[in-house]
């Protein structure tokens, strides 16, 4: 079957993990039809496609069963679209690295977000603050070898982790007004807030992020059903 | 050796990686660790989680069992693991990615249940199973030594260390009401000759894991 075969991305606008798989159909001029969810009420599209764990991302190209999981999506995308913007490199063991850095930004980075929001008390938000700066020192390291004096994680142009890790950054940026600090700046981590700027304003990332208010909307709902 | 994998004897992650460079018959040299008392060559290779598996091929280190599997398949081309049609790719990687999602933290849970919270961790443990089953393909016949696939090797341990913890702690987790087509699976899995000669002794490991159990529910 032909590249131009219809592509069904079933997501909603705050989650960042749908964000990624709309900024690599981007970069790739992939063109999809968007089907926004609500994810208090899920269509029956969406429960049957991902019966296992009932979430956003879901991807539908052409007749094919639905492919889950975001980075799943995207090293699917990677190969089928492999000739229009590749978004992992082709060395396998830079491939190892960027996907283990992925991997530390889903199970590690992430959920210290999480776990900011539900901690109560300025004390303890502190201490997760802490763990949070460790962290984003450790990927101001990880920037700094993976672009080698580049622009990008992915060098000269966006890869596998500029996704990963910047379409966060409208997350980032919200519990960085609501908490009245910084997660990335000039001293800690100088070279990651050089590319955050960058990167927000690329033009596949643009319309792939939601604004604040809906962002705002989502943080209201998680404090009340995930306190 | 331009291949080392730095291991400890009883994780199911090393298990992977074994199973793998056994598959594509590549020589390796196997550094058992400590665990209690990890080696400067595992916090020298490893900074970010201090765990193995560690996989160092031509003095570059690599960590993750299901990122390792995949620097592997790319490495060494012979006995495919991954499928080459992405959608099978994506559909192996998926069913990974669960088990680790879901039935390792249960595990980690289950080494540390206490007798009266058992038999809910059992049942969620067996629903855990029947949507892993959903992942097989009644059609498709059972794996062979020469046929076992990237999504084979991620998911063999579980039968092992289910069967492991059903003497341990004395629940019913497999059985062939709830999971018939994934209990014959694993028995006609576990038998095959690359699997048994990479396994960990069953008698060892459940030793380890009743000592480690008593070790975490006993009050001190």
């Amino acid at each position: 079957m032909g590249k131009s075969c219809e592509i069904k991305l079933l997501g909603t606008a705050p989650s960042h993990f749908v964000n990624r798989v709309q900024f690599v159909l981007n970069l790739k001029s992939i063109e999809y039809e968007f089907i926004d969810e609500n994810l208090n009420c899920k269509s029956e599209l969406l429960l049957t496609s991902n019966p296992v764990h009932k979430k956003v991302p879901v991807l539908i190209h052409a007749n094919k069963p639905p492919i889950l999981e975001s980075l799943i999506i995207i090293e699917y995308l990677d190969e089928v679209y492999h000739d229009i913007h590749p978004i992992l490199p082709s060395d396998p063991l830079e491939r190892a690295h960027n996907r283990f850095w992925a991997n530390y930004i889903d199970t590690k980075y992430f959920p210290l977000f999480e776990e900011l929001r539900r901690t109560p008390g300025i004390e303890g938000k502190k201490e997760v603050k802490k763990q949070l700066d460790e962290a984003s020192e450790l990927l101001e390291e990880v920037f700094v070898k993976s672009s080698n004096g580049k622009a990008y994680f992915g060098g000269d142009d966006v890869g596998y982790i500029d996704v990963v890790l910047g379409c966060f950054l409208a997350w980032i940026k919200f519990v960085e007004k609501l908490n009245k600090f910084k997660i990335f700046d000039e001293v800690r981590t100088p070279k990651l807030l050089e590319w955050t700027n960058r990167i927000w304003s690329h033009e596949a990332l643009k319309d792939a992020i939601c604004g604040s208010e809906a962002l705002t909307n989502h943080y209201a709902m998680l404090q009340i059903k995930k306190p | 050796m331009a291949v080392k994998l730095l291991g400890i004897w009883q994780s199911p992650f090393v298990l992977r990686v074994k199973l793998a460079l056994s598959l594509k018959g590549v020589e390796y040299e196997y550094i058992e660790d400590d665990i209690l008392n990890k080696s400067s060559m595992l916090l020298q290779y490893n900074p970010v989680y201090k765990k193995v598996p560690v996989l160092v091929h031509n003095g570059k280190p690599m960590a993750e069992s299901l990122v390792i599997l995949e620097y592997i398949d790319e490495i060494w081309k012979n006995h495919p693991l991954l499928p080459e049609d992405p959608f099978e790719k994506a559909r192996s990687r998926f069913w990974a990615k669960f088990v680790d999602d879901k039935f390792v933290p249960m595990i980690i849970r289950m080494l540390r249940i206490t007798s009266d919270q058992k038999d809910n961790a059992a049942k969620e443990t067996r629903e855990i199973l029947k949507t892993l089953e959903g992942s097989l393909d009644p059609n498709k016949p059972f794996p062979e030594d020469k046929s076992l696939s990237f999504m084979d090797i991620a998911i063999v341990w579980v039968g092992y260390y289910t069967q492991m913890l059903e003497k341990m702690l004395d629940v019913k987790l497999l059985d062939d009401e709830n999971t018939p087509l994934l209990n014959t699976w694993f028995r006609v899995v576990l038998n095959l000759q690359v699997i048994k000669e990479c396994l960990p002794p069953f008698d060892k490991l459940l030793t380890h894991y009743t000592n480690f159990h008593e070790r975490h529910t006993t009050a001190s």
